[in-house]
């Protein structure tokens, strides 16, 4: 071989730097693609933690119980030998961040400290005061760029990625990408590629806890030409984000783990201040509903939780869609040295002090649980995967990964708090390891940039910006994606009925037909955010319809898909042997003989075809349903 | 406060095009930061005169001051767009994009050269692979961790850079930011393994010796990090570091 093979990552957050990381150090020519400084990706915007098990709070945790947690907490929907890995290299994978130089918050002797997370009765949280996130992408951007230093790697910021190279054999041989300063199309020929594009939020507009770049355009790019897209239906609304008109912006669940409580008034008309409304006047909800969790249940059940007592019991706080996140009763010392990072965003956006007054909050489209989907190799001796596998986060295009958010691969039907700083952590390093294989097996590498899979690609892609350009037509993008959003979490919700879908898909139908009749008010050729905007708002539509879709499809209520309808409701007051329990269990596993499969969303030219896929059980069989209370 | 806002923005169509001053006026609501207000102005970019321009073009992306993206000149300070309140400002109010960096488009500037500089005083620790090896780093109290928290969290927005007096686009000075990560580096406490190279590459021509002390960069921080006592701690060991290559004592 004359020269080592090249591989191209697409996204330089989290996921997209291990990635990178661990082929540049296999001795690959890396190629990063960013559509900004990587070291701005939306991964610095994750706050709370990173979960691994250290067991070192006395509470004898286990790795075990971390899978458990995990799988349950994602209504089992998870392929289980990933999520075993995960678990088992998660406490590794933190004492190579720590030794990044990663600045975690540590305890009294100088270790690594611990706190409380979501749907997990033990500490096993890792944290750098509120701010995990933007330590660890710090850590790793650090060592990329030691890489880069060295001239294994190269950056190229201000990028975006607009389509794949394939060859006649259906292999990803590269990319098309488009130069966000000059506008020009450039192919980049490369022998894999690795998408790490990261989440889908801005489907829901500024009704989303996401980064305006968190489009999921290259995800949907990549659909479109025959990548298959899993379980999008799924996706997280976090239950506790500030409300605002430009964006909803994230307050860690770590508040609640620290001691956080959600209340509202137990009278509707009562519109004293909170700090007047005595405790017995006050409805702690969460606490009362799940005697056993609190306000720590899992993000679904807490979400739905504030949207009935809000919009069921007709008691947000003022009458509006919002409820208390009180920390007023903590150590103010405390909890500014634990949650200083999200205390000082309250402040400087809303203008109270959460130390003194109880924060406003409401549910939010946070996380995309679904994403690309992506194969493992089981290893049967150790029941996780088989580690450097080249199957492993490979996507159903031959030579096209996918790590981070833009997969499907971890967290089933509900993500747990602080396992996505895991699993973009851990996506990453598996998947260049991955990739590292895929390549060492690889006959023929790529052709000349000049080859016709590269410039009938580009010339395709520089008539959609021609078209885009010229357009006269009367729609503004920007509002259009506002109605998007609009649509997105008032049809496509927290909560789900097929009627409703059914009406969702027929509205952004027209709004895709509206988003070709835009007009972009610009006639600079420089530097134009409107074009990339306007492409990038087409395939969020694009991805909207895929998200209906699938949800139209699940007759059913798990983890977050929650449709009324197809409830099975956990019977009151009975616990595991009581004949009313016992006949639920049995209901369950009744559901779970229709419903426990993979959704895979294929592309077609009328619309997003729904198939199934079978879920591997192979580690946890699901005997026990999910019960917090 | 009056119902309507008013921006003076400078303009510039490309990296050499002449600038142009134009004025938008944006509808007030509570809580309205300017980065909305930029959104507002980029879906309907009629300036108050009435006139059809292109819309301006800024970066942004959390819009929660993390990411760094939004640093622009507010009133003629640098600040982060998304953070910074209409209703605490002046009108009319003036954007403008940071002087320091070179413009690529309206209120956009192209900060690579803040990366570069990382590179330069080599702000990393040098691990033997991204691989499990089975254990972590040393203990650290959590005295330690809390001064070195302070600093990790700079998000290379370039604040510091803007005020500083011996920061610009044709002097060699790296600035308090690169400087802050080399404090960072070398107390970590495998880190300071490298502490040697990282202080000779402050120690030459644009390194600290080039800071005229005028503690602008202090001042306007976002994030409120101690970049004056990260580098008087540099001066003491540089200082040393001196003494030891004099004494050949490594």
């Amino acid at each position: 071989m004359s020269r080592p093979r090249k591989v191209i990552v697409v996204g330089g957050g989290l996921g997209g730097l291990w990635a990178a990381l661990r082929l540049a150090e296999a001795g690959f020519q890396v190629q990063i693609f960013s559509l900004f400084e990587v070291k701005r990706s939306h991964s610095v915007c994750a706050q709370g933690g990173i979960n691994a098990c250290f067991d070192s709070k006395g509470e004898r945790d286990t790795i075990w119980q971390h899978i458990v947690d995990t799988l349950k907490g994602g209504a089992y929907l998870a392929n289980q030998p990933p999520v075993k890995s995960m678990c088992e290299d998660a406490p590794g994978l933190i004492q190579t961040f720590e030794r990044m130089g990663v600045t975690f918050s540590r305890t009294a002797e100088g270790l690594l400290d611990l706190r409380l997370f979501g749907g997990v009765k033990h500490r096993r949280t890792l944290f750098a005061g509120a701010s995990t996130g933007q330590q660890l992408l710090y850590g790793v951007d650090q060592e990329v760029r030691r890489q880069e230093s060295l001239g294994r790697l190269q950056k190229f910021e201000w990028w975006e990625f607009l389509s794949l190279g394939l060859n006649q054999q259906g292999a990803c041989q590269g990319i098309i990408a488009m130069n966000l300063r000059t506008m020009e199309i450039k192919a980049f020929p490369s022998d894999a590629v690795i998408l790490a594009s990261g989440g889908m939020g801005q489907v829901y507009g500024h009704r989303s806890t996401n980064s305006t770049n968190s489009t999921g355009a290259a995800a949907c790019r990549v659909y479109q030409q025959g990548a298959w897209l899993a379980n999008t239906e799924f996706f997280q609304f976090h239950p506790t984000a500030m409300l605002g008109d430009d964006k909803t912006r994230l307050m860690s669940e770590a508040a609640r783990g620290e001691g956080g409580r959600i209340w509202v008034p137990s009278d509707a008309n009562d519109r004293r201040r909170p700090s007047q409304i005595p405790e017995p006047d006050r409805f702690y909800f969460l606490e009362e509903w799940y005697p056993s969790y609190g306000n720590t249940v899992p993000r679904d059940l807490a979400s739905r939780a504030i949207w009935e007592v809000v919009h069921k019991l007709g008691l947000g706080v003022g009458g509006e869609a919002k409820v208390y996140l009180d920390l007023t009763h903590l150590n103010p010392g405390f909890i500014e040295q634990r949650l200083h990072a999200i205390l000082d965003i309250y402040r400087k956006f809303h203008g109270t002090d959460p130390v003194h007054e109880p924060m406003e909050i409401y549910p939010s489209a946070h996380y995309a649980m679904g994403g690309l989907w992506v194969d493992f190799e089981r290893d049967d001796t150790t029941g996780g995967i088989k580690h450097g596998s080249p199957r492993n986060h490979a996507t159903n295009i031959p030579g096209l990964y996918a790590c981070g958010e833009c997969d499907y691969g971890y967290h089933g039907a509900n993500r747990l708090g602080a396992n996505s700083l895991l699993s973009a952590s851990y996506s990453g390093r598996v998947a260049g390891e991955s990739v590292a294989n895929y390549l060492q097996g690889l006959q023929q590498g790529h052709p000349g940039s000049e080859d016709p899979i590269y410039s009938n690609e580009i010339k395709h892609q520089q008539e959609l910006n021609h078209q885009l350009i010229n357009n006269q037509g009367e729609e503004n993008p920007y509002q259009l994606h506002r109605e998007l959003g609009e649509l997105m979490s008032s049809q496509v919700g927290v909560v789900r009925d097929n009627q409703t879908l059914n009406n969702a898909i027929e509205s952004l139908r027209t709004l895709q037909q509206r988003s070709r009749n835009i007009n972009l008010q610009e006639h600079n050729s420089w530097s134009n955010q409107g074009l990339a905007y306007a492409r990038q708002l087409q395939e969020m539509i694009r991805l909207g319809e895929v998200i209906a879709a699938s949800a139209l499809h699940r007759d059913e209520c798990r983890g977050a898909h929650y449709k009324p309808e197809f409830e099975l409701k956990l019977p009151e007051n009975a616990s595991a042997g009581d004949p009313a329990y016992e006949t639920y269990r049995s209901q369950w596993k009744a559901q779970n003989q229709n419903w426990l499969k993979t959704t895979i969303a294929k592309h077609t030219d009328w619309g997003p075809q729904v198939d199934y896929q079978a879920v591997d059980l192979s580690v946890l069989a699901p005997e026990e349903p999910r019960d917090y209370r | 406060m009056s119902d309507k806002i008013k921006f003076r923005i400078r303009r510039q169509d490309t990296p050499y095009s002449p600038t142009y001053w134009q004025t938008f006026q944006v509808p007030f609501r509570e809580g309205l930061n300017v980065v909305s207000a930029l959104m507002m102005i980029r879906q309907n970019p009629i300036t108050a005169d009435g006139l059809k321009v292109d819309p301006v073009a800024w970066e942004f992306n959390c819009m929660e001051e993390v990411c760094g993206a939004c640093t622009m000149l507010i009133n003629h300070r640098p600040m982060q767009a998304c953070s910074t309140l209409v209703n605490t400002l002046q009108q009319p109010i003036t954007l403008e994009p940071l002087s320091k960096f070179p413009v690529i488009r309206d209120l956009m500037v192209d900060r690579s050269r803040l990366f570069a500089d990382l590179k330069r005083v080599r702000a990393w620790i040098e691990i033997d692979g991204a691989w499990d090896i089975h254990q972590g780093a040393p203990r650290i109290s959590p005295e330690h961790w809390q001064d070195n928290y302070l600093y990790s969290r700079c998000m290379s927005c370039g604040s510091c850079l803007e005020a500083c007096p011996q920061y610009a686009q044709d002097l060699p000075f790296v600035g308090a930011a690169a400087l802050a990560a080399v404090r960072l580096m070398n107390n970590h406490p495998t880190g300071k393994y490298q502490r040697k190279q990282r202080l000779h590459a402050i120690m030459g021509e644009g390194g600290l010796s080039d800071c005229g002390n005028a503690q602008n960069c202090v001042q306007v921080c976002p994030k409120e990090i101690p970049l004056t006592t990260a580098i008087g701690e540099l001066g003491r060991q540089t200082t040393k570091q001196l003494l030891k290559d004099l004494l050949g004592s490594g």
